[in-house]
């Protein structure tokens, strides 16, 4: 008897030494983005009972994974709610997976907007443009709380400017949102170039996407690609740069 | 003649002890596991074909790495619930304690045992898991390269680099590491916990829900230390829950890995700290309540 109370009153002080150890570590594992998941009743009521035990269980990723792959069969049958709804899951178990936040804004933004637009079942133009542009801000939606989860890695940056370029056809945003993906390591090396392009298209902004572009052209033969010479001479002429300031008319 | 001086804590008998029991281990074929992981690796690969080769690395890391995961703690609570019943059951350990040999050597060969173990199955899947990843890395390197031979020199380099970065990344290592030392920790707390049991069955089950409510842990100390509205049969059962089980989530960072985080090496060594402390500390209470065990 006196032994199991050892034990007991040994459990208890070894909790008491590691509790403020344990609390640390939590904290830091939350700092370093790790444990971004709050397990709480709503996520118990999106995943139902069995998967919400085996996500606390530590078995999140795969759960993730079998939605996302229930996601892909949503998709492949054009259920594009339950596209909407599995990948909220899947995000919102996996937060630090790029992957998941762009496979999900790519659904919303590019392919169910097309079949909302290409819908035959809605005869009315603009209730289609309407719900096209919907599933524009659904994506653009699950881009920026990817961006909020995962603010130090480029490739949502990168995916959100070319849903501003493409999409919305707005040439500020898809600069500026090229242009924070080249900021940060890792960054594809056509991210900085992408986002000068995309500037020499916005009105008012025409000096300063010049001299980007210039800067871009002076830096040597590897950034000297056809598009970023046609929008260099582009400017040039709009903004009536001198003969012996202009590139060489060799470079096609 | 020499004479052999008696001592009184010996390597040598530990180690008679560790490869004992991993003979005994390896003679219940415990190492079907791996063939079962195997099967799982090759046919979630097979499966995954039909996916982009993003798609496909990540589910094949997610999936190996959580059957990891669930082999290796399986095989540590299973493995070691059944050590001391059996042996009393055999008669081995009257066998063993007539010697001189200490019960706490005797535990720590049969922890030792296990953990190593352990450490062969956890080398082996991450051997096969590697293998399996570095040829589907490999073959979707092949076909890029094919698709894109006329490409221009910096496109290509891009797309491969892209490739690279989402098959292998060196922070699976560590989180290798840490799936390993989760496992040791079960090992050391079923060991504690079969020193009290009477059947093996007993220990499972109550390792069963030890895993579980470990899972839960964090989240019952978060809510005893913050929260002040809850009433005191609630807040002493937090605070029972808090102090007395291991936060397994701790050890649960694979999950992240996977998805790109990056681990520090302060994190990584605080964490396989505090798994190497209740490793220890479940040893030790366990040769303490093994030591006042009437056999």
């Amino acid at each position: 008897m006196i032994r199991v109370a050892l034990v007991v009153a040994a459990l208890l002080a070894v909790g008491a030494i590691k509790l403020p150890v344990e609390r640390d570590l939590a904290a830091r594992h939350r700092q370093e983005h790790f444990r971004g998941v709050e397990f709480n009743l709503d996520l118990r009521e999106k995943l139902g009972q069995l998967g919400f035990i085996a996500a606390l269980s530590g078995f999140r990723a795969i759960v993730a994974d079998g939605l996302f792959i229930q996601a892909h069969v949503a998709w492949e049958r054009t259920e594009w709610g339950r596209v909407l709804l599995l990948f909220r899951h899947v995000t919102t178990l996996q937060p630090r997976a790029i992957l998941f936040w762009d496979m999900a804004a790519w659904h919303m933004a590019w392919n169910a907007s097309v079949a909302a637009m290409n819908d035959r079942t809605q005869p009315r133009l603009a209730l289609r443009v309407k719900a096209q542009r919907e599933y524009f801000g659904l994506g653009k939606d699950f881009l920026e709380r990817g961006i909020k989860n995962n603010p130090d890695r480029p490739d949502l940056y990168e995916a959100l400017a070319r849903l501003y370029k493409e999409k919305y056809k707005d040439h500020d945003h898809a600069s500026e949102f090229f242009a924070k993906a080249a900021a940060l390591p890792g960054a594809r090396t056509y991210d900085r170039r992408f986002s000068a392009y995309e500037l020499s298209y916005c009105e008012g902004r025409e000096l300063e996407a010049y001299q980007r572009l210039r800067q871009l052209y002076d830096e040597g033969e590897k950034e000297r690609q056809p598009t970023l010479i046609t929008r260099l001479k582009f400017l040039q002429t709009k903004l009536n740069i001198p003969p012996d300031q202009r590139i060489p008319d060799s470079n096609r | 003649m020499s004479e052999r001086h008696y001592r009184a804590f010996s390597f040598r008998r530990i180690n008679a002890m560790t490869v004992n029991t991993l003979t005994e281990l390896t003679r219940l074929k415990v190492f079907y596991v791996l063939l079962i992981f195997a099967l799982v690796l090759i046919g979630s690969s097979m499966f995954m074909a039909q996916f982009t080769f993003q798609q496909e690395f990540q589910i094949l890391k997610d999936v190996s790495l959580g059957a990891m995961s669930i082999f290796t703690s399986l095989l540590a609570i299973v493995a070691t619930a059944r050590l001391i019943p059996q042996d009393i059951e055999d008669r081995t350990v009257y066998t063993i304690l007539a010697k001189p040999v200490p019960r706490f050597e005797y535990l720590l060969g049969k922890i030792a045992g296990v953990l190593l173990l352990l450490a062969i199955s956890t080398l082996v899947m991450g051997a096969a898991f590697l293998l399996v990843l570095y040829a589907r890395e490999q073959t979707v390197l092949h076909a890029t390269l094919r698709h894109m031979s006329g490409a221009p020199r910096e496109q290509i380099d891009d797309a491969l680099r892209v490739i690279r970065s989402s098959a292998l990344n060196a922070d699976i290592f560590p989180g290798i590491i840490i799936i390993y030392l989760k496992a040791c920790l079960l090992a050391a707390l079923t060991l504690f916990v079969s020193t009290f049991a009477t059947t093996n069955i007993f220990t499972i089950v109550v390792m069963a829900f030890v895993y579980f409510i470990g899972h839960l842990q964090a989240t019952a100390r978060e809510y005893w230390l913050q929260e002040h509205g809850a009433n005191w049969i609630t807040r002493v059962f937090l605070a029972v829950v808090a102090l007395l089980f291991p936060d397994l989530q701790a050890f649960n960072l694979v999950d992240d890995i996977v998805a790109g985080t990056a681990i520090s090496l302060a994190l990584f060594f605080k964490t396989a700290v505090l798994g190497i402390f209740y490793t220890t500390i479940y040893t030790l209470l366990a040769a303490f309540v093994f030591y006042g065990k009437e056999l």
